[in-house]
């Protein structure tokens, strides 16, 4: 059949009557273009639905390689745009028939895109993950005792992974513990806060514990102070890591699209 | 040896060296962002990631819950240097406890095939548990 093209948004931006950026590649290669309307600009590329359809993406989303590839290049997109205005970035893989629509979009949405808009003009997201981790040597394992090749191996493996394990949950508590108060602390300073679900070691690439996966948006200014505040919270047992700035990927629930309970500030 | 294979056992498929991968922003994270969060436009839209079914193994590691993570601690004891450390011990106890076995079930092979598969199973339920 014919190949039928879709057009995908990548984020939706304040229209500050600035040139577009012109140089801007999106996914699979497509140029990125500028749709304006209603005070809003759209930022949308054309795709074609052998790649962007819904069945050929069922396979495509399990290609780690692809979903690598399209996840980075529309995260560069949104970050390319966020430098000179507002934006709000849209969920990854946002398809549209034309361009027609997007403008309708933009056009209906003009109040919840501004709104959201505002929230975050000049403010970056900063996000906080901790880390439990093993506080010092754990007592030394009881070897078995000097019956050898008598004594059970298994028992007494079992009885180590008992202990270890005790341990490890008295780490985590504690962790916990030091995971809500920097939430605290942290969500007091910023303009708004969420506390996401925290990310398997999968995702985050670390065996540690992960205790929080929090997201805090700050004032342009205040990044250094944020810093600090974090450093002066940072104790033994946990680890601490801070990215951004990001471009606020956190707070631009619209009002009619917040499906979770956690409703903006 | 035992331990050095078992120490890895959710990273099998090779992804996570890359999911971690350094540079000024990885790849978790911003998988985490585009898949997660941003603007979620219902309506009329011709493709979005609501109407498909996120339940690949890759799209539940994106998005884990707090359960499966729950359950992952579960085998802490597997990743620890500690135990890790004391590894030799265990990897010896076990070989002495295998050959053991071997001499006692040789005439039921299969023991030790099922042994294994249900070592297996249980590291799939930790991936596989999420939502």
């Amino acid at each position: 059949m014919a190949s039928e093209a879709g057009t995908y948004l990548y984020a939706v931006a304040t229209d500050l009557d600035k040139p577009a950026p012109t140089d801007l590649t999106g996914v699979s290669g497509g140029a990125v273009r500028v749709i304006s309307h209603s005070g809003l600009v759209a930022y949308v590329s054309t795709v074609s639905l052998d790649e962007f359809g819904e069945e050929p993406l069922r396979t495509s989303m399990e290609d780690l390689d692809w979903l690598s590839r399209t996840a980075r290049t529309h995260h560069q997109v949104v970050e390319t745009v966020a430098v000179s205005a507002p934006t709000a970035p849209v969920r990854l893989i946002t398809v549209y028939s034309g361009d027609e629509q997007v403008e309708d979009l933009l056009r209906r949405r003009r109040e919840d895109f501004s709104e959201v808009l505002a929230r975050i003009a000049g403010r970056w997201e900063w996000g906080v993950k901790v880390y439990a981790e093993a506080v010092g040597p754990p007592s030394s394992p009881e070897t078995a005792p000097g019956g050898g090749e008598e004594t059970n191996p298994g028992t007494a493996y079992l009885k180590r992974r008992q202990a270890s394990l005790r341990d490890r949950e008295k780490d985590r508590r504690h962790a916990v513990a030091a995971a809500d108060e920097i939430h605290e602390t942290l969500s007091a300073y910023a303009v708004a806060a969420r506390r996401h679900r925290t990310q398997d070691p999968q995702l985050s690439g670390r065996q540690e514990w992960m205790v929080l996966n929090g997201a805090y948006l700050i004032d342009g200014d205040n990044g250094e102070e944020f810093t600090r505040i974090l450093d002066g919270l940072r104790k033994p047992g946990i680890q601490a890591e801070l990215t951004g700035p990001w471009v606020p990927y956190s707070f631009t629930v619209t009002a009619d699209a917040a499906g979770g309970p956690d409703g903006s500030g | 040896m035992i331990e050095s294979k078992r120490s890895t056992p959710g990273t099998g498929r090779g992804g996570s060296a890359s999911l971690s991968g350094g540079g000024a922003s990885n790849l978790g994270d911003i998988l985490e962002r585009v898949l997660d969060r941003g603007v979620v436009i219902a309506g009329d839209i011709r493709v979005n990631l609501l109407d498909i079914e996120l339940l690949t193994i890759k799209l539940r590691l994106v998005i884990a819950s707090v359960d499966t993570a729950k359950e992952m601690g579960i085998d802490w004891w597997e990743h620890d240097p500690w135990l890790n450390g004391g590894g030799r011990h265990l990897a010896e106890e076990n070989k002495r406890l295998r050959e053991r076995l071997a001499v006692l079930e040789e005439d039921r092979p299969t023991l030790e095939a099922r042994d294994a598969e249900s070592g297996r199973e249980s590291q799939a339920e930790v991936t596989e548990h999420g939502e």
